[in-house]
């Protein structure tokens, strides 16, 4: 079995990698940008997005955004404005955000749950001081998201209520993340960045390119920004961006951003979360706002606040170290060492460039997932130690603006 | 142009260069073989390490391990992803390539010569009959990536 998984996952590359050869997926604004810098093309959630660039390993590239600044186009991301005076009611009554309570111009991290009280899909919320939110949701769910949003927002209006979706169409997504984002980023903008805390959003100028809205978050546990930008100027700003002297600025692609959002705890949906994970059962228990766990107004709202008031859940997320040798990976199994009873499964893992360790996150029966917990996990031929640990596995750095 | 039609003319064109009268075999999961008489040396190809990017961890059979044509043999990992590495032949495992499992970058370097697995004493050497030589491995790879 593991025979099969791990080689499915090089045939997966291969596959993936192969599709380049004829113009298969979408492609973002920055798709020039991509080839120019030699860019290694797969398809990932129908884009023909770059995993690496060049000879830079995934590996360095890891390493060069913890000490340096790297550029990531997720462009692929879909940004959808929410209008209407019922806007803010409306995206509640889909996450577990409290939106009402955020301050103008500052965001959070959600989910849109299911009936189940699953998770649909992660997105991050703006509530900016003009007449829209602004959300960013995965790729990976568009199909799944957009009628969602349509279709509610349908019913919404169907009742009287004033709430309008308008996608972003194609419009770039460049995130700008590592230690020297802000040294670089504050020679090219009208924007003061000490006072962009994490989280928080504006609109600005970005090396001569009107509104850019820019937002401190990331995906990678640095300090960082998103910068969403006219999808014909965004390739000017990441060539803008390259040609700073104030800080060691590289691209950056599919690669090293999922070694560096998983040494920083982080899921990827469909992987660590998905429709049969509670926010709770993943750890995401912050995402579920005080006042709503008051209200019980999202779908799936009393199964969530039960298992977080009852703290019973069946199985819950944690972070695996591994003993040096072969890394847990997604779907290995995990047992018990003295009953062989399977208590768990991988859902990610890599081989941490930044600890050389490595290093997973798992789904484990609650009974294991106290920190310190020692099991086993099942490559198939053989089989290796695990050890529960704290997450991040790398400590984060977002700019909080205090010392 | 794509990465990909970049890479096969390079990788093609070097590969002929340097090993056309190298008398490699291969097999379909991208794994070679060089013999001396009945002395095989196990690899992986350099489209094999490009696809799995900088291998940080080696698993390799130890001496004396008795090997089936099509067995996994041990694992090679890179940041991005895990794979076995299969017996394109049946036989006894005579030496692995320790250098290698200290440093395992070097398979990325020279995956057709310092990069090599293990040592295998052939059982069969009708076996390699089932194998693809070099231009049959070439048009696979190429056909491979047509199919997808």
């Amino acid at each position: 079995m593991n025979r099969l998984v791990s080689r499915s996952v090089l045939l997966r590359a291969t596959r993936c990698f192969s599709r380049t050869t004829e113009v298969s997926g979408k492609q973002t604004c920055l798709i020039e940008t991509h080839k120019k810098h030699g860019g290694k093309l797969v398809e990932f959630a129908g884009y023909d997005m770059p995993t690496q660039y060049g000879d830079l390993s995934i590996k360095e590239s890891t390493i060069h955004t913890r000490k340096h600044v790297s550029l990531f186009d997720v462009s692929h991301m879909l940004q959808t404005h929410i209008t209407g005076k019922d806007r803010v009611a409306f995206i509640e009554s889909l996450t577990t955000a409290d939106v009402q309570g955020l301050q103008e111009n500052s965001g959070t991290l959600s989910v849109f749950t299911n009936e189940k009280g699953g998770i649909k899909d992660d997105l991050i919320i703006m509530k900016t001081d003009k007449d829209f939110l602004f959300l960013v949701t995965n790729a990976g769910c568009i199909d799944k998201d957009l009628p969602y949003l349509l279709e509610n927002a349908a019913a919404w209006r169907a009742k009287g209520k004033d709430v309008n979706i308008e996608t972003l169409d194609n419009r770039g997504l460049v995130a700008v993340q590592g230690p020297e984002m802000a040294k670089v980023l504050q020679e090219g903008t009208d924007i003061d960045l000490s006072k962009l805390t994490f989280m928080k959003t504006t609109v600005g100028s970005v090396f001569g390119i009107d509104g850019c809205r820019v937002t401190r978050c990331g995906y990678t546990g640095e300090d960082g920004v998103e910068i969403s930008v006219d999808p014909t100027k965004a390739e000017q700003l990441v060539d803008r961006l390259l040609a700073s002297q104030a800080g060691k600025v590289k691209l950056a692609g599919l690669g090293a951003r999922d070694a560096l959002r998983l040494e920083a705890g982080l899921c990827l949906y469909g992987s660590d979360i998905d429709e049969n994970t509670t926010p709770i059962e993943a750890g995401l228990a912050f995402v579920v706002a005080k006042r709503r766990r008051e209200t019980l107004d999202f779908p799936g709202a009393e199964k969530i606040v039960k298992q977080l008031k009852e703290k019973s859940w069946p199985k819950r997320r944690v972070g695996l170290l591994a003993q040096p040798g072969r890394c847990p990976r997604s779907h290995l199994p995990l047992i018990d060492p003295l009953d062989k009873c399977a208590i768990g499964f991988v859902t990610s893992g890599c081989p941490s460039p930044t600890l050389g360790k490595n290093i997973a996150i798992a789904y484990v029966d609650k009974s294991h997932s106290k920190e310190g917990t020692k099991f086993i996990v099942d490559f198939g031929a053989k089989q290796a130690p695990v050890e529960v640990v704290k997450m991040p596995f790398v400590p984060t750095h977002y700019y909080t603006g205090k010392k | 142009m794509s990465f990909l039609a970049r890479l096969i003319p390079t990788v093609s064109a070097r590969t002929a260069l340097r090993f056309a009268s190298s008398g490699r075999f291969y097999t379909k999961k991208h794994e070679w073989i060089l013999v001396d008489k009945t002395v095989g040396t196990v690899g992986i190809t350099d489209f094999a390490t490009e696809q799995l990017g900088d291998v940080v961890f080696l698993e390799l059979p130890e001496a004396g391990t008795e090997i089936e044509k099509g067995d996994s043999t041990g694992a090679v990992e890179s940041v991005k992803a895990a794979s076995d590495i299969y017996a394109p032949v049946s036989g006894t495992v005579l030496e692995k390539n320790t250098k290698l499992e200290d440093e395992p970058g070097m398979i990325n370097k020279s995956p057709l010569e310092k990069g090599w697995l293990y040592k295998v004493q052939i059982k069969s050497v009708d076996e390699l009959k089932e194998l693809l030589n070099e231009d049959q491995y070439n048009t696979f790879k190429e056909e491979e990536e047509a199919a997808h």
